[in-house]
């Protein structure tokens, strides 16, 4: 087994929607949050596939997408006075807009930027730059945060002295539970993402069908994941059921990866976080706890937090929302595109409007 | 930005795993997980293993899906 190809086969595929089709009669809007399930479900062409009855909306599961505006202006600002920085970020990071620049323009412009595939690659560029200080700018939710916690702990372990962190991750439930209170949306259910919840276990959204009554399903990123979490998803809805369900059982458990989760609870703590699109959400993202200033650039260079907002005429923020889709934007494919983006969501190729201009689906059905 | 491969371990040393993904060997650390021996598959995330792949657990999916389909025609 090589868990992918099994997960691609096209009769079970076929199958699984014949069932979705006899199974739904409702008007369902069910979010799937995770911009992988965004991006698998648009390369698969499941939009289109499902009956007209479900309406998938995209969620705020892309974490380059969610960074707000102000938070990337404040670094830029700061590495445009500091030569003596290299700043390492994730290569996703590099072309989104700021204000009026991106990590991408500022490199161009002599900037030290430079994208790792992991957090630990940032101790090797430390070591190798005594004369400078490298600070990593770290993106992510529950799946990556363990990742950068973990690199911190071995950047102590290791005595470096130049190597600090400025982390603008984000939590995923708060956010779920801010969407529904915002009641914009008149969401049916959730698909969760598979990896945030193989850290954070599927525990985590039990409020989510107690206190708010939405269906939740955990599923994986294979086509066939994706429709048999669709399948239950809307079989929950229409026994007027809400529970959470894993469909991703070789990979996520009630409990998640206590270790992991541990670590991520050593060096963070939860704080206020702003959002780009919907604001500031309380408790939803992390800050480095005090035992570890030393490695907070936030606190060492006095970077502030910043607000949200969007360039002129983008709508980023109400697609991040769910309340408008990648069509309904002017920019969309028309000044906004991949190679121009104007939005975040165009940026990452996990983005809501990057994955509808790639794969289309669903533009004349109005869904 | 959550995407995690999975990939097979083929060897262990110094809290770092050799494994292999879609024929490509990465080194990833096993700082953040319990358990993992050779031969276990295991998800791959920022240069870390994240989670073992339960095999039985992803037979049983596909055993219990095949069977739904073919009780329903």
């Amino acid at each position: 087994m090589k868990y992918l190809d099994e997960f691609r086969n096209r009769d079970l595929a076929q199958g699984i929607l014949k069932r979705i089709h006899a199974l739904s009669r409702k008007n369902l809007s069910l979010m799937e949050i995770c911009g992988s399930h965004t991006h698998s479900i648009a390369k698969y062409g499941i939009r289109d596939a499902l009956p007209s009855t479900i309406r998938l909306i995209s969620g705020p599961g892309c974490p380059v997408c969610v960074t707000a505006a102000g938070d990337l202006d404040r670094v830029i600002g700061f590495i445009r006075e500091r030569r003596d920085v290299i700043l390492a970020t994730f290569g996703d990071m590099m072309r989104v807009p700021g204000s009026d620049s991106s990590f991408q323009e500022e490199k161009a412009r002599g900037s030290d930027i430079r994208v790792v595939y992991s957090p630990l690659d940032t101790l090797d560029i430390a070591g190798a730059n005594p004369g400078k200080e490298v600070i990593f700018y770290a993106v992510g939710f529950e799946t990556t945060a363990p990742t950068v916690a973990a690199s911190l702990l071995m950047a102590q372990q290791k005595g470096l002295k130049n190597l600090s962190f400025l982390c603008v991750h984000k939590l995923t439930p708060p956010a779920m539970r801010a969407l529904l209170d915002s009641g914009e949306t008149g969401l049916d259910g959730f698909l969760c993402p598979g990896h945030v919840t193989a850290i954070i276990g599927a525990d985590a959204y039990r409020f989510l069908a107690e206190d708010y009554h939405a269906p939740c399903v955990v599923a994986g990123f294979e086509p066939l994941d994706v429709l048999q979490g669709l399948y239950l998803l809307v079989r929950q809805c229409e026994e007027g059921r809400s529970a959470i369900e894993i469909q991703y059982t070789r990979v996520v458990t009630g409990e998640g990866n206590k270790k992991a989760r541990e670590v991520m609870e050593r060096v963070f703590e939860a704080e206020d976080a702003s959002w780009r699109g919907i604001g500031t959400i309380p408790a939803s993202g992390l800050s480095i706890r005090e035992e570890f200033a030393a490695f907070d650039a936030g606190k060492r260079f006095i970077i502030g937090k910043g607000s949200s907002g969007e360039p002129p005429g983008c709508s980023c923020g109400e697609i991040i929302r769910g309340v408008l889709r990648p069509y309904d934007c002017p920019l969309f494919s028309t000044v906004c595109t991949p190679e121009d983006p104007q939005g975040p969501c165009m940026v990452s190729s996990e983005g809501t409007c990057a994955a509808y201009y790639r794969y289309g689906g669903g533009e004349y059905e109005g869904r | 930005m959550c995407i995690a491969l999975p990939g097979k371990v083929i060897g262990i040393g110094d809290a770092m795993a050799r494994v292999e993904v879609a024929g490509t060997r990465l080194e990833a650390s096993l700082m953040l997980t319990e358990g993992v021996e050779i031969g276990d598959y295991v998800l791959i995330h920022a240069g870390f293993v994240i989670r073992k792949v339960d095999e039985e657990e992803a037979r049983e999916t596909l055993r219990l899906l095949s069977e739904f389909l073919e009780e329903q025609g």
